[in-house]
């Protein structure tokens, strides 16, 4: 894939985005070494605005807030890839039978995801939190339960669109069986595609995850931005930063897969170069 | 002369940098004249249809644009005017038809109010005079009902239905040029026949002056008054039809005369007919609109049909879109189920074989498919393509390959390019590759679904040779589906006339050719473009 | 017609996902460890024993399983979604009563930010690669990253805390007592946040979707029919291209609409919007199960009755919908 890797590079936003990642996942990894004393632990005065020695302030309990920052982005980065590739694998498996095998399978595994797709996704994560009660894990779980329709759906219409190509009539008449098929000529085909929209997965999962940290459905024993923000609301009216800071983090975070999502897409599927 | 209605002076058209030449089309001289039919002439990326865009300023500017030249309309020119004096002459002074009706028309919108809006544009008529013309105008194009055909969706009317509402809408306010971009590349040959009627009719009416783009020299021999011959952008030859045709000048034009398939049937040694390798008995195939709790109305595709493929022949199924041919030759082997009836293999059924044991039996039926760039996994190397079937029926990977680098030899490729993608190649080097692959596993019969109609009539007819040359060399039986009888002539042994899911004629090719018995296969030879002058059409020497 | 026909067969469709809701349901609280009375009625111990009983024997938890499952289906068809020990209140009435301010903040969301994403994505599409098209892509970029509970927080900051302009929580300001139309103004100005809130992240969504609809359409074949009849740029913009365009918005807003509800919980929460979305969060808060999963089902039928609505414009706009 040179060619589409050349094609990468050549956008310019999209590499900004990879290297804006680079870095988070950079302090993400350097953050026990950074704040060896973890960012739950009494760093200072309480609700210091940034200054030299706390350069993104502390909150309430008088926690260094830029300690926080890095320890959710392992946070962030970890729930968000976890459960997008839990959904990505899940999604591509319910969208490859329902796309290869068509007829009844077809027609009801897409009812059940057209189902999952209808109903509010972010209250069923909600409630699969609560019920399985909060816990990395239990986030895991419930924002790749929310997540896996869009997949299946985009797997499931490339099936349908290459399985009637005549290459995969060829196949057919060759001789191959289903498996071969499958795995030899409709994966390969359509990788590229999942690879784009999984990528985007991941911001959308972080974004889910955030959220639910805010309304206190993280796992209460790891820091998180969504927490930190949460926490910081009460004490929004004299200490900004508290609040401020972690946002600029999911914000920064989202944007950069985002980049980089758009030119996965423009490199990897050349159709749409011309745009 | 005075009657000059276009004239073209040295247009150049650039295309943009990565493009195979420099110039759609370089330095292009043509004249048109008020009354007269122009063709032009020429196989894919020849230039045609950008140099019939550039008269109307519709090439997709800024990438590919007019660079020199003068395009005369009416005292104007065409290349330099403002685009808001374009704007007026679009439409009204000329008008422009393409190759498909069906995307064509905007498909939100419904019939009249898409002609209907060429008055709005143009004229300062008032809403009930426009509603009757537009319907006068559906009249016009002879087509039934015009009141409803108005009020219709796009969607809603058949392919030639659509075509004749785009020519109305072109025609609407009787332009002195009108542009016809392949408008019948798209429709059956049947349609095609009547849309060509009726674009000759309302010109000779008006005394239009018609540039006709196309690729089909059948279509030339009956609609053109004058043709000029485009070769990579440059005009190698043009002047009065039957000069053209009959005392071609240009080696270029020679040799594609010499590449259109004749209505003949050529001299064949009659061929003894073997024991039957291959037979349908009685199939019936529907197709229903499927859902979980709707079921909407049948299509019958085959409508219990029987026919034998003897060992040694060539069996032409020839038909229009719809006609039931690809499904009755996917039904054969076995691609596509079938609702009853019995598929034989030399003697065994294999209707209901389970894949599995279906598999041994798929080494002995290979397919041909219609689209050259469709038909090749783009992500496998050619080597690995043509050595998929063996490698499934346990030939070692190794002995496999060696056999496909074999095979592209046999099918005129060089054997390097075993290690390329099939991106790399051009239509008919694909063909050539899908036919390799279907040689791969030695079958006992070849299935040809439309292997040429994708081709330019060049590539079409050494693909053509090549597949006789290989049924003659291997002694295999071949299954040719085709909607050109011009095609089935000159390969096949027998041929099969099938409509609306039924054989309604079968024999051998001389016999269907001069003495066809059914009145839709007399139809057909009738709406073969150039039939006249194909069947006497002098041999050009080689 | 047939248009209309198939307009019924989706409403008809409509019947099977909300009885899946209910499935669904059903088995989430059995997906819960421990007893499901106890944890119907909500944990730390606040229900007594009595009402735990009460709870197991209203929804037959000491019965088989198909014979509870009935009884919860026929329970729910006649809207009887259990009662709240923690608010001393049927489920139903908590819902019903906080759905006004819900429907309104979510319609004001959703209506803005079609409006404008269709006009902002229309304009992008149309100033292609100029310094607009440029400025709308980031700004759409960011909108589309940021989360909105945070973007609600930054918007008190700055609007209600720095410059002092708009109220900073709640629907209305009970205190002043307005009446009329002073009253409506009264909640519109309180409007104001809590949709930004909800409605950037959609208003990007829909300009990104209708930008690059629009960008598709430049290379239809209609479009250039369109101008070989003589039909002014603009004219093709508004009187062909844009319906084509608007379609795929349109099928993006049907797919969103449950997504609006999930943000309008956050969005509500920031705000002190006395929606559904804060009871929600209350019922979090004291882990009111019975209540989050009422929320749940009358959330996800708003959100069938938002599908329908786009299904009958679609039907309305695109002529080729059948069965």
């Amino acid at each position: 894939m040179p060619d589409g890797l050349r094609r990468f590079a050549r956008n310019r936003m999209a590499v900004l985005g990879a290297i804006v990642i680079a870095i988070i996942v950079l302090v993400s990894v350097l953050a026990p070494f950074l704040y060896p004393k973890g960012a739950f632990s009494l760093a200072g005065q309480p609700l210091q605005p940034p200054s030299l020695q706390f350069p993104l302030g502390t909150d309430a309990l008088g926690r260094d807030v830029a300690a926080g920052v890095a320890e959710g982005a392992r946070t962030s980065l970890l729930i968000g890839i976890a459960a997008a590739l839990s959904a990505v694998i899940f999604g591509a498996m319910i969208g490859g039978i329902a796309g290869y095998y068509r007829g009844t399978v077809d027609i009801v595994l897409m009812r059940v995801t057209e189902f999952f797709q209808t109903i509010p996704a972010f209250l069923l994560a909600m409630l699969l939190v609560v019920i399985l009660s909060p816990s990395l894990l239990s986030v895991i779980i419930a924002i790749a339960a929310v997540s896996w329709p869009g997949i299946a759906r985009l797997v499931r219409g490339e099936f349908v669109a290459l399985g009637g190509r005549e290459f995969i009539l060829a196949s057919l008449g060759l001789g191959a069986s289903g498996p071969r098929i499958i795995f030899r000529h409709l994966l390969p085909n359509c990788l590229s595609a999942i690879i784009t929209v999984g990528s985007l997965l991941v911001a959308t999962a972080i974004l889910l995850e955030t959220g639910l940290a805010f309304l206190g459905l993280g796992d209460p024993n790891i820091m998180s931005w969504g927490l930190q923000i949460s926490a910081g609301r009460v004490s929004l009216r004299t200490a900004w930063w508290v609040c401020t800071f972690p946002g600029i983090a999911i914000l920064l975070t989202v944007l950069s897969i985002n980049l980089v999502g758009d030119g996965l897409n423009e490199a990897l599927n050349p159709r749409l170069r011309e745009r | 002369m005075s009657d000059i209605v276009l004239d073209i002076q040295d247009l150049t058209i650039s295309l943009p940098k990565g493009a195979d030449r420099p110039s759609a089309v370089t330095g292009m001289n043509l004249t048109l004249r008020a009354g007269e039919v122009t063709c032009l002439i020429g196989e894919s990326g020849s230039g045609k249809s950008l140099a019939a865009r550039a008269v109307l300023g519709l090439l997709p500017a800024p990438r590919v644009r007019v660079t020199s030249g003068r395009i005369l309309f009416e005292g104007q020119n065409l290349a330099t005017i403002a685009p808001r004096d374009m704007a007026k002459i679009r439409g009204a002074r000329i008008g422009m038809i393409f190759q498909e009706p069906m995307t064509a028309l905007n498909p939100l919108h419904r019939i009249g109010r898409q002609i209907e809006e060429v008055f709005r544009i143009h004229t300062t008529l008032g809403r009930a005079e426009r509603r009757a013309r537009v319907v006068k105008l559906l009249a016009d194009v002879h087509l039934p009902d015009p009141e409803k055909i108005a009020r219709s969706y796009p969607h809603q009317l058949s392919g030639g239905q659509r075509q004749r509402a785009m020519i109305a809408m072109a025609l609407a306010l009787e332009p002195k040029l009108l542009i016809a971009d392949e408008p019948t590349t798209a429709l059956d040959v049947t349609t095609q026949a009547q849309i060509l009627h009726l674009i000759h009719e309302l010109q000779r009416e008006h005394g239009t002056a018609v540039l006709f783009i196309t690729h089909d020299f059948g279509v030339v021999a009956d609609i053109a008054d004058q043709v000029a011959v485009l070769q990579k952008g440059v005009l190698v030859e043009s002047g009065p039809r039957d000069a053209v045709l009959n005392e071609p000048q240009h080696p270029y034009t020679k040799a594609l005369l010499a590449a259109v398939p004749r209505l003949v049937v050529p001299d064949r040694p009659a061929t003894e007919p073997g024991l039957v390798v291959l037979e349908a008995i009685d199939v019936a195939k529907s197709y229903a609109a499927r859902g979980l709790f709707v079921r909407g109305r049948a299509t019958r595709a085959l409508d219990h049909v029987s026919v034998q493929l003897h060992r040694g022949e060539t069996l032409g199924l020839v038909g229009e879109s719809g006609s039931g041919k690809s499904t009755l030759a996917r039904a054969m082997t076995r691609l596509l189920g079938i609702d009853s009836g019995d598929i034989i293999l030399e003697g065994e059924a294999i209707t209901h074989l389970a894949p599995r044991a279906m598999r041994p039996h798929r080494r002995r039926i290979q397919m041909v498919f219609q689209d050259p760039y469709a038909s090749l996994d783009p992500r496998q190397r050619v080597a690995d393509i043509i050595a998929e079937g063996p490698i499934i029926h346990g030939v070692a990977a190794k002995e496999a390959q060696a056999r496909a680098r074999r095979l592209l030899g046999l099918v005129g490729l060089d054997p390097s390019a075993a290690d390329r993608y099939p991106h790399e190649f051009s239509g008919g080097q694909r063909q050539r590759i899908g036919i390799a692959r279907a040689l791969a596993l030695e079958p006992d019969v070849l299935v040809a679904d439309e292997p040429v109609s994708a081709l330019d009539v060049s590539v079409q007819a050494q693909v053509l040779d090549l597949l006789a040359d290989i049924k003659a060399k291997l002694g295999i039986s071949m299954l040719f589906v085709t909607h050109d009888l011009r095609v089935a002539l000159l390969i096949c042994d027998r041929i099969a006339v099938m409509r609306h899911g039924s054989i309604v004629e079968i024999g051998p090719a001389a016999q269907i050719f001069s003495a066809p018995s059914h009145p839709y296969t007399k139809a057909l030879f009738d709406a073969v473009p150039g039939a006249a002058w194909s069947a006497h059409m002098p041999v050009p020497a080689e | 017609m047939r248009r209309w026909r198939y307009f019924g067969y989706r409403l008809l469709l409509a019947v099977p996902v909300i009885f899946g809701i209910l499935v669904l349901n059903f088995f989430l609280i059995r997906l819960a460890p421990g007893d499901a009375a106890s944890v119907l009625a909500g944990e730390s111990g606040a229900a007594t024993p009595e009402y735990t009983e009460l709870l197991r024997q209203k929804f037959g938890l000491d019965r088989p399983m198909p014979e509870q499952f009935i009884a919860y289906i026929t329970a729910a068809l006649r809207f009887d979604l259990g009662f709240s020990f923690r608010n001393d209140s049927p489920v139903l009435d908590l819902i019903l009563e906080r759905l006004g301010p819900t429907l309104l903040l979510m319609s004001t969301a959703f209506t803005m930010a079609l409006a404008l994403g269709t006009l902002l994505g229309l304009l992008a599409a149309v100033a292609r690669n100029t310094w607009r098209d440029a400025a709308i892509s980031v700004a759409t970029l960011i909108c589309y990253a940021t989360p909105g509970f945070w973007l609600g927080l930054m918007l008190i900051v700055v609007f209600s805390l720095t410059l002092g302009w708009l109220p900073t929580s709640g629907f209305e300001n009970i205190a002043e007592g307005y009446e009329g139309w002073e009253r409506v103004q009264d909640i519109a100005l309180h409007l104001v946040m809590p949709a930004m809130a909800l409605g950037l992240f959609y208003l990007a969504l829909y300009t990104r979707v209708m930008r690059a609809s629009m960008l598709e359409q430049t290379g239809m074949d209609y479009v250039v029919t369109a101008r070989a009849k003589g039909q002014t740029e603009t004219r093709i913009m508004f009187g062909h291209m844009l319906r084509n365009a608007f379609l795929p918005v349109l099928t993006m807003a049907g797919v969103q609409a449950g997504n609006l509800i999930g943000g309008s919980i956050v969005v509500e929460t920031v705000f002190g919007w006395p929606g559904v979305g804060t009871l929600a969060f209350t019922a979090l808060q004291s882990r009111d199960l019975n209540l989050l999963l009422g929320i749940f089902f009358i959330s996800a039928c708003i959100v069938v009755a938002i599908n329908l609505i786009v299904e009958l414009l679609y039907v309305l706009l695109d002529p080729r919908i059948q069965a």
